[in-house]
């Protein structure tokens, strides 16, 4: 993967999100405390947030650049976005939530359906009511219905919050297995270091909207 | 049943006038809804100031409106007529025209607040997913918000039942063409027929009570969703 951000200049309430840097590695951490611009930062990458100056690319292919007012659409940059609040469709069922993004015209053995479905462990899940979902399953399926759009990255917004320690372990495996399983770069942001250590392979530190640190997780948080 | 044949004649033409002007507003009332509960742009407040409009003005002013825009010799009703050969005044057409009118700012009303109480989180993410934005409207924004677009729709139904003031001046009270529930109660009444003015106020009444309890149902669980 190689994702490059320059010149990203986004004002939010609090401060000016401003990021400069070029992302090579495939799980890439956002640390930082509460409020530092994490989350602005994923959704200008989506392309959820226009900032107001920024030069965006992910291998090759060009997101965003305010300078030629360009911007590809949301609908066209195959982002996978897990956001941290719950995001399924309360209105469908775990299978059409599951069904929403898949692309009718592609095929994809590495995201098919039943891959996603067995490596997730949410086959049982199918049938149910979305509503009825704990927040551990709510999570898995959120995480599932965005590999099955065959992402060119995956964008992981504090997904584990408010899971219990038993849960959060276990989907945590479950992410650390992701790249391998899947061959998809993500970024996971948290403000948990054991999260960080766990799944990433260099974390990038934000504080107040600028990246004050840049290294190998063990070595930043440990 | 105890309603004459004029009179089932009478509540099934209002309704059938009723159905249709609440089913011809419906694409213009979300239209209309939608960007006003998601944008903000210069003149937002005179659209929403002329959607409103037929609530506050006298019914008979609107109905004269309507007159001098559908007549022969208005706007749209000389190029209706002279196009198509078609009249509007004191036809079904005018009872439809009345009925529309008067109730679409019911609808615009409840429609925005279906779509202001739609999460638009979950838009986003349905585009990150690869839907277009009609995609997204049809499948993730009007489904969300479809109680406050039902409600609206129920209440605009309920309101067009109950139009009398505009309806009597665009298209006059007559027998089997224009009659409606409301017109033909203020007739019985004019005309001393006590009976029948009471058995088609039991079902105006049932009619908008159905409508309204309906709408208020769903309005209380689409805001507090």
């Amino acid at each position: 993967m190689k994702l490059e951000i320059r010149r990203l200049s986004l004002r939010l309430e609090q401060f000016t999100l401003k990021i400069d840097v070029d992302l090579q590695r495939e799980r890439t951490g956002i640390f930082g405390p509460s409020g530092a611009g994490k989350t602005s930062l994923l959704e200008s990458i989506a392309g959820l947030r226009t900032p107001q100056t920024a030069m965006i690319s992910l291998d090759g292919r060009l997101y965003e650049n305010t300078a030629q007012n360009y911007s590809l659409p949301v609908r066209l940059r195959k982002i996978g976005y897990v956001p941290q609040d719950e995001s399924l469709f309360p209105h469908l069922s775990v299978r059409r939530n599951l069904l929403y993004g898949i692309d009718g015209n592609a095929k994809h053995d590495t995201f098919s359906f039943d891959h996603v479905l067995s490596f997730l462990e949410i086959g049982p899940l199918l049938d149910r009511d979305v509503r009825s979902l704990s927040r551990g399953e709510n999570q898995r399926i959120v995480i599932a219905r965005a590999l099955l759009s065959a992402p060119r990255l995956l964008l992981l917004d504090e997904p584990l919050t408010a899971l219990d320690a038993k849960l959060k372990n276990a989907i945590l495996e479950q992410l650390r297995s992701l790249h391998n399983e899947f061959g998809i770069p993500m970024m996971y942001v948290t403000h948990d270091p054991a999260e960080a250590i766990k799944i990433c392979e260099e974390v990038l530190m934000l504080e107040s909207g600028k990246i004050t640190a840049r290294g190998h997780p063990g070595q930043l948080l440990g | 049943m105890w309603l004459t044949p004029a009179e089932w004649q009478i509540v099934r033409f209002t309704l059938a006038v009723c159905a249709l002007s609440t089913l011809l507003i419906l694409p213009f009332g979300l239209a209309v809804a939608w960007p006003l509960a998601r944008y903000r742009w210069p003149g937002k407040l005179l659209l929403e100031t002329l959607v409103t409009l037929p609530l506050v003005l006298p019914p008979v002013a609107t109905g004269l409106l309507l007159l001098k825009f559908f007549s022969r010799r208005g706007g749209v009703g000389q190029f209706l007529h002279e196009r198509f050969g078609i009249d509007v005044v004191f036809t079904w057409r005018a009872v439809v025209a009345a009925a529309a009118v008067m109730s679409f700012p019911l609808l615009v009303r409840s429609a925005r607040v279906g779509f202001q109480s739609v999460n638009q989180r979950l838009e986003h993410i349905a585009r990150t997913l690869g839907a277009s934005n009609p995609r997204v409207f049809f499948t993730i924004t009007v489904p969300l918000a479809s109680r406050g677009i039902i409600a609206g729709i129920l209440l605009a139904f309920a309101r067009a039942v109950g139009e009398f003031g505009a309806t009597i001046v665009v298209a006059g009270n007559i027998p089997r063409r224009t009659t409606t529930l409301s017109l033909e109660i203020f007739e019985t009444v004019q005309l001393g027929h006590d009976a029948s003015a009471y058995r088609l106020l039991i079902v105006s009444v049932i009619i908008a009570f159905g409508a309204v309890w309906l709408s208020e149902a769903l309005m209380k669980r689409s805001v507090s969703r």
